[in-house]
């Protein structure tokens, strides 16, 4: 263990956890959504129940379902220490700042944004990860599937405005984080960093895009 | 004839690290050719006429090339120009009228000495803790005897240009000092002749890095964008990749 035990004693440690953490969430993110845009196929969510009953019941996903979590949670908590420690490095603060001359204003409110993805993500994984995991509630056929659980939910305009709330900050969180967590690395390639930072903005509009349509479709009725 | 340019600032004036500073505002005329620091003399003597004491400020060759100068200028370090220091930027970058205000660098690691001078030494305590490279001394040893390639020794003298100024952690929202410490350790690195010690000087760099009060960085690219030198950002994934495998190979 001491051999990783700069992960959580030095600012550098600190960051490379943070980076390789962030960049699996970002493969997790890859399969949430490919597997959601299964609803997608508009079939009353045969193929989308279908690849979830998958997803559910496999037991090497299952395995590293348990490894995601153990990311995530260092991920927040390692963020939210960073966060309030960078924080104190300087406690007199600047009268006059002119932070947007110098850098995004999205790289400087990485703390911000993904407290709103963690508050978000709680509601998010109440509503359909702790019910399909932990209650009888759904049924892998019939007419309580967690396509159906999908489309009641999203019933309610406040929880779909929510929704698309979380997508936003997810993508603004992943414009800076993407490029960010292979600095924090050490990666540096001449030709690869043009298609790191390109690839990372694609994905960063692309997935958010997507995942923020799902609820817009279901409550305009467009996908049943 | 050269137009006179009527400028009112708002000066940091702090006694001591101890006391609580505030602003204190001063109207100076200043020729459009004046560099920033020259427009300073002319409000010290000002002040020093009025029987006031004058702003303490950091300053030496006045040429861009000690990195002794300072000024977080309307909120900039170094001011309103890219890749310029504040002695090399000039009354002409602003307007007849303007106010300006000028403050100090502003980092625990760096207290104010004095209204506009702040203690940079941490920085000198970091490149103690390893920016060196260790050589028998001896008779010069010809130069041409180790080979370096053309690209390498270009990267290593980019890197090499850094002056020390700690313009980036005054920019930097957490006061990370990852620009410096990477430009150090890639220049050395990069060469025959800081190979060897690689691995013992990164981490021993980046322990008293993280013992001064220095930040983590968050890859804002803030340090980049106001580095007078123009220090790129690879020079801090070269630090976290050289930390990263120094770590793994239990240093």
């Amino acid at each position: 263990m001491k051999l990783f035990s700069f992960l959580f004693t030095s600012s550098i440690g600190r960051k490379i956890l943070m980076s390789v953490t962030g960049l699996s969430l970002v493969a997790f993110l890859l399969v949430h959504c490919s597997i959601n845009a299964c609803i997608f196929f508009n079939d009353h969510g045969k193929t989308f129940n279908e690849a979830a009953a998958f997803m559910g019941n496999n037991w090497l996903i299952r395995s590293a379902e348990i490894g995601l979590f153990v990311g995530l949670l260092l991920h927040s908590f390692q963020g939210l220490y960073l966060w309030a420690s960078n924080d104190q490095k300087r406690k007199q603060k600047y009268h006059t700042t002119a932070g947007n001359s110098n850098s995004k204003w999205y790289s400087r409110s990485m703390g911000i944004l993904g407290s709103l993805l963690l508050l978000f993500l709680v509601l998010h994984l109440s509503h359909f990860w702790v019910v399909s995991r932990f209650t009888d509630e759904l049924s892998e056929t019939g007419s309580n599937t967690l396509f159906h659980k999908m489309s009641l939910i999203f019933q309610s305009p406040v929880i779909v405005i929510v929704y698309v709330i979380g997508c936003i900050s997810l993508a603004y969180h992943l414009l800076h984080g993407f490029q960010s967590g292979f600095q924090s690395l050490g990666f540096n390639h001449p030709l690869l960093n043009p298609i790191i930072k390109n690839f990372g903005i694609v994905f960063s509009l692309l997935v958010p895009l997507i995942f923020a349509s799902m609820p817009i479709v279901m409550y305009l009725g467009w996908i049943k | 004839m050269i137009k006179s340019m009527k400028i009112n600032l708002k000066v940091w004036r702090q006694r001591n690290a101890d006391s609580v500073g505030n602003f204190a505002d001063y109207t100076v005329e200043a020729s459009p050719d004046m560099s920033f620091l020259e427009m300073f003399d002319v409000l010290n003597e000002q002040l020093i006429e009025n029987g006031r004491e004058p702003v303490a400020f950091d300053h030496d060759c006045r040429e861009g090339i000690c990195g002794m100068c300072s000024m977080v200028i309307n909120g900039r370090p170094h001011g309103p120009k890219r890749g310029v220091t504040t002695c090399q930027l000039h009354m002409r970058s602003f307007n007849d009228g303007d106010t300006i205000s000028v403050e100090p660098w502003r980092a625990n690691a760096f207290p104010v000495v004095k209204d506009l001078s702040v203690n940079r030494s941490a920085f000198d305590r970091i490149i103690s803790a390893g920016g060196f490279i260790s050589t028998n001394t001896g008779n010069a040893v010809d130069a041409n005897t180790i080979l370096i390639q053309k690209e390498i020794a270009d990267e290593a003298f980019k890197a090499a240009t850094c002056i020390g100024c700690g313009a980036c952690v005054s920019a930097c929202k957490n006061a990370s000092a990852m620009l410096f410490v990477g430009a150090k350790v890639t220049q050395l690195s990069l060469l025959p002749q800081g190979k060897p010690e690689k691995e013992s000087r990164v981490v021993a760099m980046v322990n008293q890095m993280d013992a001064e009060g220095f930040g983590a960085c968050t890859n804002t690219g803030a340090c980049f964008a106001e580095c007078p030198k123009q220090i790129p950002l690879s020079v801090i994934s070269t630090l976290n990749r050289e930390y990263l495998s120094a770590k793994l190979s239990g240093k």
